[in-house]
Order: structure tokens, then sequence, then C-alpha cells
């Protein structure tokens, strides 16, 4: 591989984090599924914030989740503010998960995920049924955040792999 | 004691997390958290300098979304354009087989047509909703379980205002819920907030449609107790809320599991173009 081609890689394997992040709130893209008549929604942003700055929190930076978060609600025509907060407190429970693991396990990643989420959806459902009276079906958040966390160890399979990439093109260079 | 450190250390991870800038960040999550409550807090501020940004932004960032989807919006046509192809065979032996005599009924239409206005004359009924529709493009079709909306590409500058009724082809499709200089929102009669009242012919039963979140069907509310509605009975708006026009078709009547429903005339998954009343 020549090395042009080794640097444009390299970058995208090093931004893919942000720009995954990016594509997912300016679309709203959620791979929403149907299945038995019903619909399946899961938070695929959630997995991208929760996943990365687990693992690599310097691919992810603080102020980019900010601008998401300002995009997302505008696109999703949420409250703006209240995705930057989302996100952020998943950020605030990764980076404490982070400080206090000593050996990484998908196990472990995967429950204290649902956890998270679980608080962070709560904190949403609360601001926005209580301070702008949105109309909410909680058993269809639930459901959602359920879903995520389902998801979760097979989306952290296909990120581990790029984050595996990204390791090994460090350490060519 | 150790508990002592345990707490301690508990504490430290907990100041590391919310303050602690790692390589390669600029901010730390507690002042970003600031900055979004205070950005949080300007939502309250719905007219003046604060709504103006806002919509400029929100302009730009709905341009934004356009372009960046333009191109699985492409896949997504194509997907459909595929599908209503395959479809062709049976749509055509499907109408084949359906005896319309089309040039009767529009006669009778016609006839009820004027019969109608003739009879509004006659009780002095005065139409003030406007009959000048704008054709808009559908720049944004977002669309999750929380909400079913999408964005078109007039706003304010174009005269749209918050309320009026937006159709495709000649039925309902939603209600305009945000107005910016360039853009506008849409929330579809599909969404879970979406209420519009109703009437239901034959027998002139008025209720309210109440979105589900699903784009197929929609429930009804404040339905009469003894109502003889059936499966096939059309929906149309009634045009008691002052803001929609009155008999816009909307879809029929179905019945699933004892209860009623209405079924969309409209499938809210392929709106390229909307007309927007002015």
């Amino acid at each position: 591989m020549s090395n042009f081609n080794k640097k444009i890689l390299n970058t995208f394997v090093n931004s893919f984090p942000i720009l995954i992040l990016f594509f997912l709130a300016f679309t709203g893209f959620d791979l929403s599924f149907f299945f038995l008549e019903k619909n399946y929604y899961f938070n695929f942003i959630y997995l991208v914030i929760f996943y990365w700055v687990l693992k690599k929190p310097e691919t992810l930076g603080f102020g980019l989740i900010f601008f998401a978060g300002i995009i997302n609600d505008v696109v999703q025509n949420f409250p703006i503010g209240i995705s930057s907060i989302n996100f952020l407190l998943l950020c605030v429970i990764a980076s404490f998960i982070r400080t206090r693991t000593l050996l990484p396990s998908l196990i472990y990643d995967w429950i204290l995920f649902l956890i998270a989420i679980l608080i962070i959806d709560s904190l949403n459902y609360s601001i926005l049924t209580l301070l702008f009276n949105s109309e909410i079906k909680y058993s269809t958040l639930m459901s959602s955040s359920f879903i995520t966390f389902l998801i979760y160890p097979v989306l952290a399979k296909v990120f581990n792999g790029i984050y595996l990439l990204s390791l090994r093109q460090q350490n060519v260079e | 004691m150790s508990t002592e450190t345990g707490r301690d250390d508990f504490i430290i991870s907990i100041r590391s997390a919310f303050l602690k800038k790692g390589t390669r960040q600029k901010f730390s999550i507690f002042t970003l958290l600031v900055i979004s409550f205070i950005v949080l807090s300007l939502e309250y501020f719905k007219s003046g300098p604060v709504d103006k940004f806002r919509s400029f932004t929100k302009d730009i960032i709905f341009k934004g979304s356009y372009y960046i989807s333009s191109p699985f919006i492409f896949f997504e046509d194509k997907y459909y354009l595929f599908q209503d192809h395959m479809r062709m065979y049976d749509k055509y032996s499907e109408s084949k087989n359906k005896k319309v005599k089309l040039e009767s009924l529009e006669k009778e239409n016609k006839f009820l047509k004027s019969e109608n206005i003739y009879l509004k004359t006659i009780i002095d009924d005065r139409n003030n909703f406007s009959k000048d529709f704008l054709i808009s493009k559908v720049l944004i079709d977002n669309q999750s379980p929380y909400l079913k909306s999408i964005i078109i590409n007039k706003g304010f500058n174009h005269g749209i205002k918050i309320g009026v009724a937006v159709k495709h082809k000649f039925y309902f499709v939603g209600k305009i819920v945000g107005v910016n200089y360039l853009t506008s929102r849409v929330l579809l009669a599909s969404d879970l907030n979406s209420k519009i009242p109703i009437i239901i012919e034959p027998g002139r039963i008025n209720a309210i449609l109440s979105g589900k979140g699903n784009n197929e069907y929609a429930d009804l509310e404040y339905l009469p107790k003894d109502n003889y509605i059936k499966s096939g009975d059309l929906v149309f708006t009634s045009g008691t809320d002052a803001t929609i026009p009155p008999a816009i078709p909307i879809g029929k009547i179905i019945e699933m599991d004892g209860s009623k429903f209405v079924k969309f005339f409209t499938n809210f998954n392929q709106l390229k173009y909307v007309k927007v009343n002015k």
C-alpha cells in the first residue's frame, strides 16, 4: 500500500468516531427495524459515544459531542440543549468507568452501559415531560433503551475491530 | 480507614470525570454541561433576537442535513422505485378489474359541488380558509417512534404560518408546527402529539384523530358512545379548529381487534413534495 493510501486510511480510521457521530446527528439515522409488525428502535449515538469515550477518549472531543447534541436536537425537534446534556452525562459515566476499571471486559462494560442509558433516559424523560410537557411514550423509551443495551456487544465487536486497526496504524508509524 | 480511602477514590474518580481535560480535549465536561443548561434555558425565549438566531441556526442545520442525507435519499428512492416496478402488474390488474364508472362519478361530483355551493349561499356560510397552496420540497424526512415529522424548504419568508394544513396530492398529511426563515417543520398526522379535528362520513360524526406513532393508522378520540361508524367510512378534516380547512380527505375507518382506527390514504414514507395551505 502506498504512503498516500496509508495516510488516507489512517485519517479515516482515526476520525471514524467523529464522522459517524456527525453523520448520525445530521441524518437522524437510527437503524430502526420492523419485526412482527412492530417498529424497533435503538439509539446508535449512545453506543458510539459510550464505546469511544470508554476506549479511546482522545478521538472524540467533548466539544464535538456537545455540537453533535445541538444538531441532534434541531433535527429531532427536541428542545435545543437536551441531547448535549444526555451525551455529556454519558461521557461522565464512561469516563468514570474508565478511571475505575483495571481489567476491561465486555460483560462489565455491557452491564454498566445499561445502567448508564437507564440513568440518561430517565433524566431525558423527566426533563421533557416536566419542563417541556412533551408527550413521550415511556414504554417506547424503555424498549428502545433495552434494544440499545442488547445491541451493544455486536457493535462493540465492530468498533473493536476499527480500534485495533487504528492501533495497528499507529504502530506502523 | 479502608472505607474512607474507597470513598476518597470514588470522589476523585467523579471529579476527574467531570473536570479532567484529556489529551486533545479543549473543554471539561463540567464547562460544557453548564453551557448546555444555559442553551436549554434559552428555549423559554420564543421571540426576539434569541428566536431569530435559533431560526437561523435551524435553517443552516436543516440544509446541512439535507445535503448529507442526499446520497441515502437517492438510494431509498431507487429502492421504492424498484418496489413500485415489481408491483406494477398487480396494480394494473387491480385497476382493470375495478368497475368504476369514472365519468358518471365525475358528473355526480360536479352536481354535488354546485349543490353544496348553492346550499352554502342559502345559509350564508362563508369560507374563510385560503384555497392557495404552495408546493414545497421535502428536505428531511425524519421519522422515529418519538417523532414523525418532515422539514420542507419554505419558511416565513414564503408566507408560511404555524398551524396551517399540509397536503400530499389531495390528502391531508399534517400541519406546520415550526417556522424558520427558509424552512418549516411539518408534524405528520401519525405523530404521537398530533391531534386533528375530523368528521366521519356518512353520518357527520365529529371526533379527534390522534396519532399513535404508526405510519399506517391512527386512533380516534372523543367518539360519541352511540356511533354507527363502520369499516370503509371516510374521514375528512372538520375545520373546527379554524386553521385547517374542512373536507380534506385523511383516510378510512378500519377495524382491528374490535377497535376502530383510521387508515391513512397517504404513504408517509414516500413524501417528496407537499402542498402547504397559505
